[in-house]
């Protein structure tokens, strides 16, 4: 019950972020991301505001063994660079500088975004099914 | 830099900050959106509610900032409907391919000082800024 509130409370401040740092708006992410044009850093206020919160809270919150409403913590153990995760990389960036939306965004903008988000949130959605695909193909 | 907003850019980058260290806190889960609206599909059946609740505040939240502040969020989207629908068909499975995007990798992963994640946000900053630059040049603006 706990952790059922404490996910919906955490979406909520995080898609309340995305909105007061102007993250849900495709226009403020490309104006970050045309480095040789009108260039806007905000994106890295953003980003670098976001990182000092999550690097000291982190650090406070796994002094417990456990968490506050879960069994374990579930943190993600591989350490291996490798081609997918490059690859992968850049392909989510060739989208997201085609468009100016990445995951948290666009989600946060389905009311606000009309048709044309709808759709993102439409072919970001068959992008994940047909990776799945593959991927349960190969094993 | 007409539009640079460093204070709301740093507020609601803390906000966000402040929301990965209450899942971690309370969750014990990385606030990566590409992996938690993945799982909503494709996690075990035990392992779903949360994730539907937390995409339920991500999209309600534009909403309850308007009520609470009369501010309408803007949203400029200038790229047609073919790239669109291209740009989600990348985001869709390059996330999944790398296992992550701007606030798993970027947020999280550097937080906790993922060489991994290090190596995933230079490329997709880098990829990003590359495919700007190239729509610029090729579309003249």
């Amino acid at each position: 019950m706990m952790r059922h509130f404490s996910a919906l409370f955490a979406g909520l401040i995080f898609g309340v972020g995305l909105v007061i740092s102007q993250m849900v708006n495709p226009a403020k992410v490309i104006s970050f991301l045309d480095i040789f044009g009108d260039w806007d850093p905000s994106l890295a206020f953003v980003m670098g505001a976001a990182l000092i919160v999550t690097a000291i809270g982190y650090r406070l919150v796994w002094h417990k063994t456990k968490p506050l409403a879960a069994d374990r913590f579930q943190v993600p153990a591989n350490r291996t660079i490798d081609k997918n995760l490059a690859i992968g990389a850049i392909l989510f960036g060739i989208g997201w500088g085609l468009v100016g939306l990445c995951p948290g965004p666009a989600i946060a903008a389905l009311l606000i975004g009309g048709v044309p988000i709808i759709i993102f949130l439409a072919a970001m959605i068959v992008g994940m099914l047909i990776f799945e695909g593959f991927n349960r193909l190969q094993s | 830099m007409e539009n640079f907003t460093p204070l709301s850019a740093s507020i609601g980058g803390a906000l966000i900050g402040l929301s990965a260290v209450i899942l971690m806190a309370f969750n014990g889960r990385i606030a990566g959106i590409s992996g938690v609206f993945s799982g909503v599909a494709f996690a075990e059946s035990g392992d779903k509610l949360w994730r539907i609740l937390f995409v339920l505040g991500l999209v309600v939240a534009p909403v309850v900032y308007h009520a609470a502040s009369g501010l309408a969020p803007e949203f400029d989207l200038s790229a047609n409907i073919p790239l669109v629908i291209i740009g989600g068909l990348l985001v869709g499975f390059g996330t999944r391919l790398g296992s992550g995007c701007t606030s798993g990798h970027g947020v999280c992963g550097l937080s906790r000082l993922s060489p991994r994640s290090l190596v995933s946000v230079i490329l997709f900053m880098g990829a990003g800024m590359l495919t700007v630059t190239a729509a610029r040049t090729v579309l003249g603006s």
